[in-house]
Formats: C-alpha cells, sequence, structure tokens
C-alpha cells in the first residue's frame, strides 16, 4: 500500500511517520500533486499557524490537490482545522470540505487552560475508523482552536464546550488530537485508516 | 473530560539514564528507549528526558537519543537540559521531540520564550521554574539551584505566560528529594494566576501527594522520578488509586 504524507510547512510532520513505520509502513513526504494523486492513502497532519499553513498550501496549489483527491485522506490536529470552511486563527479562508467555522476556545474561569492540552476521551465514536469503539478511549490532544459539533461529527470531546473530535465526509476523514501520540488507542485508529 | 497526567523524569548522561532502576525486567535498565517504553506500558502519560551532560560530545548523543525515542514511543515528551537558544530547541524539535523545557537560558534571556513560541508555537514551549520559599516569598534560582535570582515565583510564572509558554513546570526546592509531599499552596496559588497548565514537580513521595497536588494545588499533571525508578510507586497503581479517590486519570 502506498501512503503518502502531505510535506508543507507545518510542524510534527515526523511523528506520523514514525508511528506508520513502527506499523510496518513506509510513508512517502511529498508535495508532488501526482504522488498524492496516486497514493492509496493520504495522510494532512500537522501543528502550526492557520493562516501561514494556508498561505503556504495555496502558493503551492496543494489547496486545489487536496480537496481533488479521491481515495481516503486523513487530516490531523490543524489538518482537520485547515480541512474546514473558515479558522478563526489568522482569520483565513480555508479549503471548505467541511462546512464549518473554526473557533478558539474561551475559557469561563482560570480551571479552563488554553491550549488543551493532554489526555481526553472520545465520546460517540461512530465510524468505521473507530471499528469496536465503546466511547472513553482516551487520546491524546494539543489545540487552541476547535471545530463545534456538526453533522459531520463522528466523535466528540467536552474541553469548555463538546466539541468535534473527529469528523467525516465521503473519503475525507479528519481527527482534532493526534492519534500518532495516543498509544495503542491512536495506533488501533491509523490501522483501521489504512484498511478502511 | 480532560484527564490529569502523570510524568516520570529521566536523567540522562551520555545518553543514558542515571538514576539506578528496580526494572529488572529491562535488558538494559540505563537505555532511555527501553526505560521509556516501560513507563509507556504502565501508562505513564508523558515522559520528560534531561540531559544533564554538559559536553558538547554529550549533547550530540543526547540528540540521537531523542530521534530513537521519537521513533519507538508513541507517547508525547518534553527534552530540557542544555538548551541556550533557538537553534537547540530546533534541533531537538527535529529530532522528534514534542516540548522542549528551559530554565535558566529564560530567566537570563525572557524574550527566548517569545523567539520559541512565535517560531514553534507555545505548545512546544515548557517553562521550568525552581523555586525556594526563603524570607523574601517564593524566589526563583538558577543553575540547579545554586544561584538565587531574587525574582518572585508568581511574577516571573506570569511573565513567562505573558510572554508565550505553553505549560509551567514548578519545582519546590524546599520539597524536592524530601518526599514529604508537593508544595500544594503555592501550586494552587500558580496554577490560578496563569491561563496555561501547571506541573508540579519536586516532593512525592506517597500516592496521597499525588492526589493533594492535584485536588489541594490544582496542578494540571505531576512529575516525579525517584518514587518511579526504584518501584514505590508504579503507575498503574498510582492511576488506579486516584481514580478511586474520584480524579479523572487515563487508564
Amino acid at each position: 500500500m502506498k501512503v503518502a504524507v502531505v510535506k508543507y510547512n507545518a510542524g510534527n510532520i515526523y511523528s506520523v511517520i514514525h508511528a506508520l513505520q513502527r506499523m510496518g509502513v513506509e510513508p512517502v513526504l511529498t508535495d508532488d500533486a501526482d504522488v498524492l494523486r496516486q497514493a492509496d492513502r493520504v495522510i494532512f497532519p500537522g501543528q502550526g499557524e492557520a493562516s501561514n499553513a494556508m498561505h503556504y498550501l495555496r502558493e503551492h496549489g496543494l489547496d486545489e490537490v487536496i480537496c481533488s483527491l479521491t481515495q481516503p485522506v486523513l487530516g490531523i490536529c490543524i489538518g482537520q482545522q485547515l480541512m474546514c470552511r473558515h479558522s478563526a486563527e489568522g482569520n483565513v479562508d480555508c479549503l471548505g470540505i467541511f462546512d464549518e467555522e473554526v473557533m478558539r476556545f474561551a475559557p469561563r474561569s482560570h480551571a479552563d487552560k488554553v491550549p488543551h492540552m493532554g489526555w481526553n476521551d472520545l465520546q460517540q465514536p461512530s465510524s468505521p475508523l473507530f471499528k469496536d469503539f465503546k466511547g472513553g478511549e482516551f487520546v491524546y490532544f494539543v489545540h487552541s482552536f476547535y471545530v463545534p459539533r456538526c453533522q459531520w461529527t463522528i466523535a466528540s470531546t467536552d474541553y469548555i464546550v463538546p466539541f468535534s473530535a473527529a469528523l467525516h465526509r465521503d473519503n475525507f476523514y479528519a481527527t482534532q488530537f493526534h492519534p500518532e501520540k495516543s498509544g495503542p488507542v491512536g495506533a488501533r485508529i491509523l490501522h483501521n485508516f489504512l484498511t478502511l | 473530560m480532560l484527564a490529569k497526567r502523570i510524568i516520570p523524569c529521566l536523567d540522562i548522561k551520555d545518553g543514558q539514564t542515571v538514576k539506578g532502576t528496580n526494572f529488572v525486567n529491562l535488558r538494559q535498565a540505563g537505555d532511555p528507549v527501553e526505560l521509556g517504553r516501560a513507563y509507556s506500558d504502565q501508562g505513564a502519560d508523558e515522559l520528560v528526558f534531561l540531559d544533564i551532560t554538559a559536553s558538547h560530545e554529550g549533547r550530540k548523543t543526547f540528540t540521537h537519543m531523542v530521534s530513537k525515542v521519537a521513533a519507538q514511543l508513541s507517547i508525547p515528551f518534553t527534552v530540557g537540559g542544555g538548551i541556550h537558544e533557538l537553534a537547540d530547541v530546533d534541533r531537538l524539535l527535529s529530532a522528534g521531540a514534542d516540548k522542549i523545557s528551559i530554565n535558566s537560558a529564560a530567566l537570563r534571556h525572557p524574550s527566548l520564550i517569545d523567539e520559541i513560541a512565535s517560531h514553534f508555537g507555545s505548545q512546544v514551549c515548557v517553562v521550568a521554574i525552581d523555586a525556594r520559599l526563603d524570607e523574601a516569598g517564593w524566589t526563583c534560582y538558577l543553575n540547579g539551584g545554586r544561584i538565587s535570582t531574587g525574582r518572585n515565583l508568581f511574577d516571573w510564572a506570569r511573565e513567562a505566560y505573558d510572554r508565550g509558554a505553553g505549560e509551567i513546570l514548578f519545582t519546590s526546592m524546599n520539597h524536592d528529594g524530601v518526599k514529604n509531599g508537593f508544595a500544594c499552596e503555592a501550586l494552587a496559588r500558580l496554577s490560578d494566576s496563569v491561563g496555561i497548565p501547571v506541573i508540579a514537580s519536586g516532593g512525592a513521595g506517597s500516592m496521597e501527594h499525588f492526589r493533594d497536588a492535584f485536588l489541594l494545588g490544582h496542578a494540571d499533571a505531576a512529575l516525579a522520578a525517584s518514587v518511579f525508578h526504584f518501584g514505590e510507586i508504579s503507575i498503574g497503581g498510582l492511576k488506579q488509586y486516584l481514580q478511586n479517590e474520584n480524579i479523572n486519570v487515563r487508564l
């Protein structure tokens, strides 16, 4: 199986490559449109700032490439946010695969720390991505912006507000958390994505 | 609900763990990757690797160790020690660390926090603070607690937060190594005064001490070394205990 990881100016791309290698998959890191189109699976990972990332994707024509992909695609963290319509981070228009607005967490008290950092649980996981999940599984999050719950939500998590821990529309999947840093639970999710 | 985190800390010298350990099943007890994996399997939520080597050669060995840890472990980890400038941060993040921790360098050059936050994001920047309670109140110390700065703990933590730190790792030098509990009063004041997570460090001797750090100290995470390394407390047993005390942990 050919797995391509989208190469752009985001941080922490290597952790997803390591996670795939631990599963015996050797992914290719690329910004080449043809290589991305021909892969069996595409992963769109990363950490970073939304408006800078979108600027880079547009400059390199990767925005159109990602939107036109037909094989299963998995966005991770900033990847999920960039797949939405618009982000409050840098007030930027994004890819629009999910017609949703990315918002910033608004703390209600000193107990609500931002970023949302650490292990939190998945509620109502309902997708082949979460095959055999019962809800309550812990995954690792690091983020200050979130996608509200919507028609595309396939798992929720509660932090300050209930938000979309994962999204799915057609061939596009996305997680706000980092499956590559979520221990055995995360490895199951990546395995499920590769065997969709 | 967001879980409270349990974080073992490993001191590394020349690429090997320093403190003795009780892990009889490990092939190489001194191998940071093996020890890290054992903690990960026990349920550790994150790991901290602290480079206590001073030499240039030792630092290269440490960077190599970071890349091995990143390749083999599937939980987040922080690295600290010997970070003086942005290039050090870049080298360690490129090797695969999720976060870096800065201590003396931040006190000497506070703008380093701004630089790290703007280049790599606040989430990678842990500011570690060693402080001691003396006549003047809680005072920050440099170089592993040898040099007093005269800087107040709460003022400095607030400044670090304002400059873009993503987390505060607070070690009470009065409590460190004594195994008599964390500095819960100072922890609570600290945690309530910054909008970022606070990691409690220094003083863990029993499971009750961890409970108190979370309930009385309002800590978001608790870090310890020797109680884990010598097997006095197992991470699995600790998390079971905390859950029985109605503290949300990842089991």
